[in-house]
């Protein structure tokens, strides 16, 4: 009890500390603060994001086109649904956290303990999917072609369907490039792994195939990408063209400017953060909540102060989903 | 706190109305943004008439789950507006600066008076 709640002598009196001018406990006010600078952090991040994307306004990656994966569901185009199942679990989680505080507020040491493992539950599925989500855009899916320029070229059939790498390329069985390795030269220099194909190899199956055009990062008036003529997609990958990218990394993305996956890094993944934290934070009141601690106190404060900071990852999460996925 | 304790009712009617409403809200996005309705294309303030309706929606979800999950409903005025709006009006500010000076790199790249060459 005397943990939380801390007796200065002096309530009721003006002066000496004794007073709660804002009604509520010292450790409460705290969360609510440092919940608000967390806020003002990621605020500077999606702002950042946005001044990015002002700057890029006419070249932005297309979220629907980039994160489009369901779980079992290979080759189907499904935009969006995997991040909103994802919002959802996230809103389900903050619910059974605050049903946790209700129960905690009558002393119900039992639903506080369900509750709570729902949640737990909640933000452990909630993570994994992230972690899910990370993968699918570190792998990539069709791959594309960087200019000189760093600008990202990708494929289209004639109906306007995109193009993976590896059926157009024609391998060459020869090539003699091989990765270079700190073991086989000089020990501090040694490169990263060396693309599936060549640039050469893309060329030549590109040509051979005249129903395929090229796209590129800019948007019409329409908000779609531009898809060049064939002469002009046939004249850009051969003057253009010096590298493949596939997947997206901090340094190349196939799906357009590399500050798209940077941000896209940063951001869910300092909030895939929080809720890693959060989720253990959880974990340790959980088992407090078990062994009877509150009970003790007679007060379920601590699992209202968590809940605080729980409810806070999910709104932020709400505004992630808006400015990465909708908006 | 002992105090806190005595008098509070059980909001659990509430809870699943609020968690109810979120979830309407986040349907009607994923709705709209797959549909991308035409009339919604129209730009308004730099911006397309889709993008303010989810940035007022996801407004509104902040504001249900601060207001209800949080509980910001039952804390004092001064509490209240200390956090609330500090972060409101920081983060306006933050972000009109930022936009603007992206919307201004942006024009400066597209006269050419610059070249992206990086």
């Amino acid at each position: 009890m005397e943990t939380t709640v801390t007796n200065t002598g002096t309530e009721g009196k003006t002066w000496g500390g004794g007073n709660q001018p804002l009604k509520v406990s010292y450790g409460k006010m705290m969360m609510w603060f440092f919940i608000l600078s967390d806020a003002l952090t990621f605020s500077g991040f999606l702002a950042a994001y946005g001044f990015s994307r002002f700057k890029f306004i006419d070249s932005w990656p297309i979220a629907d086109e980039v994160f489009n994966h369901f779980p079992f569901l290979h080759g189907v185009d499904a935009p969006m649904y995997y991040v909103a199942l994802m919002t959802f679990i996230l809103i389900f989680s903050s619910v059974t956290m605050v049903l946790a505080v209700d129960a905690g507020h009558h002393m119900k040491q039992k639903k506080v303990i369900l509750y709570m493992f729902l949640t737990i539950i909640g933000g452990a599925i909630f993570v994994g999917s992230q972690a899910w989500e990370w993968k699918n855009f570190i792998k990539g899916e069709y791959g594309a072609v960087e200019t000189k320029g760093g600008q990202i070229l990708q494929f289209v059939d004639a109906e306007g369907h995109r193009v993976a790498l590896h059926d157009i390329a024609i391998m060459d069985d020869h090539k003699e490039r091989v990765q270079h390795e700190s073991k086989k030269g000089i020990w501090y220099d040694s490169e990263g792994t060396l693309p599936t194909y060549t640039v050469e190899e893309v060329r030549a199956g590109f040509s051979k195939r005249s129903d395929l055009l090229i796209r590129t990062q800019i948007l019409t008036d329409k908000g779609e990408k531009t898809i060049l003529s064939r002469e002009e997609s046939l004249r850009k990958l051969n003057t253009d063209a010096v590298g493949i990218v596939e997947g997206a990394n901090l340094v190349h993305n196939e799906y357009g400017t590399p500050l798209f996956a940077n941000f896209f890094f940063f951001i869910t993944g300092f909030h895939g953060f929080h809720v890693l934290s959060g989720v253990v934070i959880n974990i340790i009141i959980f088992f407090n909540v078990i062994i009877g601690t509150y009970e003790r106190r007679k007060s379920y404060e601590m699992v209202e102060k968590v809940g605080l900071y729980w409810h806070f990852v999910d709104l932020v999460w709400v505004f992630v989903f808006t400015f990465f996925y909708l908006v | 706190m002992a105090h806190d304790t005595v008098h509070h009712e059980s909001n659990i009617s509430r809870i699943w109305k609020v968690f109810f409403i979120l979830s309407l809200v986040t349907i009607v996005e994923v709705i709209f943004g797959i549909w991308k309705p035409d009339f919604m294309m129209a730009t308004f303030i730099s911006m397309k008439l889709l993008n303010w309706f989810f940035i007022i929606l996801t407004l509104y979800k902040a504001y249900l789950i601060t207001w209800a999950f949080m509980h910001m409903e039952g804390e004092t005025k001064g509490l209240r507006r200390a956090v609330v709006w500090t972060a409101i009006f920081l983060i306006c500010y933050l972000m009109f600066i930022l936009l603007t000076e992206g919307d201004y790199i942006y024009e400066v790249f597209k006269s050419g008076h610059k070249s992206w060459d990086f």
